[in-house]
């Protein structure tokens, strides 16, 4: 991954502080990391539906910051370790590792506080970042909108415009953390009579504590809640929340697409989200019947598992292989723009099929008793859609790769 | 073998290696050329050949002391690849194979005598496969017997590439109940009748040949005590070289389509437009990156117990489907081109059907996968989230 202008200043760690490093990081997740509470833990930000959840989870998130596990490659001034980003990777390693909940600010961590890092002046990312870490400031995020999923260079929230305010009108929707957010990333339209639709677009670092500014729960096919549709009614947001220039908030969103799609380097780490993997897919197979045997006796099943770990083998390898210049250099940008196409629709798959080597007992739902696992697979398969949907599409996904990568025309 | 760390990784010989293939088989091999050789009796560019003889290519994975470079069968890799993306074939494959079967089970006199010539770009073969067509090379058929000092030698092989050129090569027959490995010699190979077989990939040159009453000396007999090991690693070696060989055609296949796909027009669109044709291109594409990581991954890890084993067992199992479906689209994306000789997609369509019959099926080696993958202990809490075994 390309590095992020700040990080190439910090020296190359030894290999002995590294270990040392992973050392303290697992001794801490090892002591610290809660027990599981009575209630669902939330395998990824977007599944956030309770108050309770997240209280637990913004609790966890800053004691790990305090811990120095969190933003350790941010720079000291800004309230991150100055640390080099092998820190951070050793860090998430091991929360992973110790089966930590995961980091509940991701639009914060991931989204904006790297794109406020990389493009914001120094004002904003002291007013901003130290925030992002530590919870007390949720971020979510306002680029989807009802008529314009895809395809959101046609968004058509308004911003304009009054003396040193913008007032903004419109409404977004898929706002994970819509209720409970302090700022939003917002995409808006200032310019509608510009040359294209892009150029009419602004990006905004916009407070959500504003008059005008209204949320509502939307429920998801799972039945649980998690995201919001996010309205605006003449709500006035202060001049400075203008991020880069008025017009470049098509750029600056595609910017900050790239930090999510993991095409850019810069993010505070930590993790994002909980899958369950191949391994407790395999031990699924073990546990679960079909016709009176374990599943993983069946012939058909194993070899529709085995194709499944080679692909998530894939997955692995084509992450590592990026990184190699010599095995990536005819076309250096096919494997990171490929990224979240291979992972999402595999978790999807994986997921779906874990419902089906269960044989009868597929057939109950998310929580159930009688369930294996309680209906876990069920539910992580009905939530495996919000990765292959939001962030772009699979099918966009494709386009993009077809069209940049192979340079397939796109009319 | 080197010391290499993680699961995938590129050392600067395979970095040099690739960049050097690259270049040496686009000169070489133009399309034209591939075309010219799929009637030619001997089916490949002598001088070519003679030429990967000089660039040390048939040595790199040979010891220095035979001649070699002493490097292993991961830069053997980027090699077979970048001959595979310009659909080369001819004897660089199965001279490899001769040679790293030799290394293994070979006794130090053989070693000594063949390997050194092997190195400099004498070609030589293998004669492993039988018409019974099993997957697992140590169930074999033909038979040797002990006749005083010499051995006689019955049965038929198949599938043996380029025979006829070959200055000797080894075949598994069957000694007093265990599999055994003999060492023919180039006049040894004319006795045995080599018969041209037609196969689906017409840029190969494949044979049968009738052991029958073939009488070879003791001292063409492997190390017996090394055989079984031998043979094992073999058949990865080949499934190695056959992924590396597919992958390097998925490559220019799909690179082929795209310029199909952005020059020709239908209802006054490019046709690469449209989502039906390009959706499943970049499917085709990202199947391919996928079987690439896996090659050099395998390649990576080669002869590292368990996980060398794997590695090469997914990326066999990986590569044959991925260029096989690359290469059906294209014909099928080429329209009434694409039913016609003239169009390259058969030939990778091809080039794919005979890599699948290769050393294993995607099926065999997702059989044996789920043996060594499903059954052990492998995934257990250790490697859990963790790096891959």
């Amino acid at each position: 991954m390309p590095l992020s202008g700040y990080e190439k200043f910090v020296s190359k760690p030894s290999k002995q502080e590294l270990e040392e490093f992973r050392a303290g990081a697992s001794a801490w997740f090892a002591e610290n990391v809660p027990s599981p509470p009575d209630f669902v833990m939330p395998l990824t930000f977007m599944e956030v539906g309770t108050d309770e959840q997240f209280q637990f989870l913004c609790e966890w998130q800053r004691k790990v910051y305090e811990a120095g596990y969190l933003g350790a490659a941010w720079p000291e001034e800004y309230g991150g370790r100055g640390l080099n980003q092998r820190f951070q990777e050793i860090a998430t390693d091991e929360m992973r590792r110790h089966q930590s909940p995961i980091m509940l600010n991701t639009i914060g961590l991931n989204w904006a506080g790297p794109l406020i890092l990389d493009m914001g002046t120094h004002e904003q990312r002291q007013r901003y970042i130290k925030g992002i870490l530590s919870a007390d400031d949720i971020w979510c995020q306002g680029f989807s909108e009802p008529d314009h999923g895809s395809d959101l260079g046609n968004a058509q929230t308004r911003a304009v415009r009054d003396g040193d305010d913008w007032v903004i009108n419109g409404q977004k929707i898929w706002t994970t953390h819509g209720s409970y957010a302090k700022y939003m990333i917002l995409l808006a339209r200032s310019i509608p009579d510009a040359h294209n639709k892009y150029a009419g677009l602004s990006f905004y670092l916009a407070p959500m504590n504003v008059p005008g500014i209204e949320t509502r729960p939307i429920r998801k096919l799972t039945g649980e809640y998690g995201f919001t549709e996010t309205f605006f009614t003449d709500a006035r947001i202060p001049g400075e929340s203008l991020m880069g220039e008025e017009g470049q908030g098509w750029t600056v969103a595609m910017r900050t697409l790239e930090y999510e799609r993991n095409a850019r380097g810069g993010q505070a780490g930590g993790l994002a989200f909980v899958a369950p993997d191949r391994t407790e897919a395999i031990d699924l197979a073990r546990r679960a019947q079909r016709n009176g045997k374990p599943a993983i006796e069946d012939p058909a099943i194993r070899d529709k598992l085995v194709e499944l770990m080679i692909e998530h083998q894939s997955t692995v390898l084509c992450a590592r292989r990026a990184v190699i210049p010599p095995l990536v250099a005819e076309r250096p940008m096919s494997l990171p723009l490929a990224g979240k196409l291979m992972t999402t629709e595999l978790d999807r798959r994986l997921n779906e099929f874990a419902i089906s080597l269960q044989g009868q007992a597929g057939a109950y739902g998310i929580g159930s008793p009688e369930g294996l696992d309680r209906g876990l697979w069920q539910r992580a398969y009905l939530n495996s859609f919000s990765a292959t949907i939001g962030g772009g599409t699979s099918q966009i996904q494709t386009n993009i790769v077809a069209e940049h990568v192979l340079g397939l025309p796109k009319h | 073998m080197r010391e290499r760390h993680g699961p995938i990784g590129c050392s600067h010989e395979q970095a040099d290696l690739l960049e050097s293939a690259t270049r040496f088989c686009e000169d070489k091999s133009p399309i034209a050329k591939v075309r010219g050789l799929l009637e030619d009796e001997i089916g490949y560019d002598l001088d070519v050949f003679a030429e990967m003889g000089d660039l040390g290519w048939l040595g790199v994975a040979i010891p220095e002391a035979y001649g070699g470079a002493g490097l292993d069968l991961a830069e053997v890799v980027p090699l077979a690849e970048q001959m595979g993306r310009r659909l080369m074939s001819g004897p660089f494959v199965p001279t490899t194979l001769a040679g790293q079967l030799l290394l293994g089970a070979g006794t130090k006199a053989q070693k000594q005598s063949l390997l050194p010539a092997l190195a400099g770009g004498e070609p030589a073969t293998v004669a492993l496969a039988e018409p019974a067509g099993n997957f697992d090379l140590a169930q074999i058929s033909c038979r040797a017997e002990r006749h005083g000092e010499s051995l006689r030698l019955s049965g038929t092989k198949c599938l043996v590439l380029d025979a006829p050129v070959a200055n000797w090569l080894i075949a598994s027959v069957s000694l007093e109940g265990s599999v055994a490995l003999v060492l023919l010699d180039a006049d040894q190979i004319r006795q045995a009748g080599p018969v041209r077989e037609k196969v689906i990939d017409e840029t190969r040159r494949s044979f049968r040949l009738c052991l029958d009453g073939l009488e070879v000396p003791g001292s063409a007999l492997l190390d017996p005590v090394a055989t079984l090991d031998a043979l094992r690693e073999v058949e990865l070696a080949g499934g190695l070289l056959s992924a590396a060989d597919m992958c390097g055609a998925g490559a220019s296949c799909v690179a082929y389509t795209v310029s199909y796909l952005t020059t020709r027009k239908q209802f006054g669109r490019l046709i690469g437009s449209y989502q039906g044709l390009k959706h499943p291109t970049v499917e085709a594409h990202v199947r391919m990156e996928q079987a690439r990581s896996h090659v050099y991954a395998a390649a990576h890890t080669f002869g590292k117990g368990a996980q060398g084993e794997i590695a090469v067992r997914m990326a066999k199992a990986q590569t044959g489907p991925a260029l096989a479906f690359a290469a059906d689209r294209s014909i099928q994306f080429h329209g009434g081109f694409g039913f016609t000789y003239e169009c390259d997609a058969q030939l990778y369509r091809r080039r794919a059907l005979w890599g699948e019959s290769q050393y294993g099926d995607a099926v065999h080696q997702r059989r044996l996968l789920a043996d060594l993958m499903l059954s052990g202990n492998l995934f257990a809490e250790g490697a859990r989230g963790g790096h891959f075994l």
